[in-house]
């Protein structure tokens, strides 16, 4: 039995390896996702630096122009984790991959604006303004597995 | 026998996270009545007829992409909605098909001043709320 369990972490650990270059470790906290996820998908935070999430916790009041503001506790558990697994510290597969594009010491805040989403992204305006999609950032409504951090 | 001693818990459990349910919900509206009673004397009672008003009124004042609640709630609450600014799908707000809505006063609150500066560019009032509550609690 305790084999058994032994193996399937063994295999889920493994998993992501298998997953090809598109998969994003998925967010699991329950603070970020009940709190991102409220309005947006919570973007898994390998798409930014940590820097940049610093940044984007800092100025919740004026969040794309959205007054996102939230409690001090709760924004020290949400920045804790963005920071903990930004793309500069994940560093691999798709993370990496957006990494390359930013600058140093740069603190990029629109995922939609990497070169690395840009190119895989190039639609005709129809597809940009249908009404199932209404945003860049609605992952969801094509990525059926964007969630657990599968963009195919 | 854990699986079934975990069953028992569960149905035994079931009731009771019903019960609290309400009675968080029912905590919700009695802290909005003191708070309305406070800004006028003469507050009676919520009205379900003024929430629903509030819901479908379009307001002038606020983001003009979410003019009404039911922009992103859509006319029927109790089906599900999409996030007018951000496409992102959005639970039933009914009380009677979603019967967790309304039961956690941090989110309520927080959900009440985004929700209410985005359609009417202002907050709601305590009978504001109270009367949207106790509209949704009985769709
Ligand atoms: C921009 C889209 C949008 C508009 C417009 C909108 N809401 Fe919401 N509302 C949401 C989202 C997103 C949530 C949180 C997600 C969820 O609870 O499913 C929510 C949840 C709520 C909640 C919390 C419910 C709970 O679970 O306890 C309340 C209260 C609420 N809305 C009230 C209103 C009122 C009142 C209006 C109109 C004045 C309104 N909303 C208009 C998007 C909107």
């Amino acid at each position: 039995m305790r084999l058994l369990v032994t193996l399937a972490g063994v295999l889920l650990a493994a998993s992501p390896a298998f997953a090809g270059d598109d998969w994003m470790p998925p967010v699991r906290d329950a603070t970020v996702l009940k709190e991102c996820g409220a309005c947006h998908m919570a973007f898994q935070p390998g798409f930014l630096p940590a820097r940049s999430w610093t940044r984007m916790m800092g100025s919740l009041a004026d969040h794309f122009g959205e007054d996102a503001s939230l409690p001090d506790d709760k924004i020290e558990i949400i920045r804790a984790y963005l920071t903990a697994n930004g793309g500069d510290v994940v560093n691999r597969g798709r993370a990496a991959k957006y990494m390359q594009w930013v600058a140093p010491g740069g603190t990029p805040q629109r995922i939609t604006e990497n070169p690395d989403f840009l190119r895989k992204h190039r639609f005709p305006e129809s597809v940009w303004t249908d009404p199932k999609v209404v945003t860049r950032s609605n992952c969801a409504a094509c990525h059926s597995g964007a969630e657990r951090g599968y963009y195919e | 026998m854990i699986r079934r001693l975990m069953l028992v818990a569960a149905v035994a459990a079931l009731p009771f996270v019903a019960l609290a349910g309400d009675a968080r919900r029912d905590a919700i509206l009695a802290d909005y009545a003191a708070k309305a009673r406070a800004a006028d004397k003469g507050f009676a009672a919520f009205s379900a007829q003024r929430g629903e008003t509030l819901f479908r009124t379009k307001w002038t004042g606020g983001d003009s992409r979410t003019t009404s609640c039911t922009a992103c709630h859509t006319a029927n609450p109790r089906q599900p909605g999409q996030n007018a600014k951000t496409g992102r799908a959005i639970d039933p707000v009914a009380v009677s098909v979603n019967p967790k809505r309304f039961t956690d006063p941090a989110t309520v609150e927080k959900q009440f001043t985004r929700d209410c500066r985005s359609v009417l560019g202002r907050d709601c009032t305590p009978l504001e709320k109270g009367d949207y509550i106790t509209f949704m609690a009985g769709q």
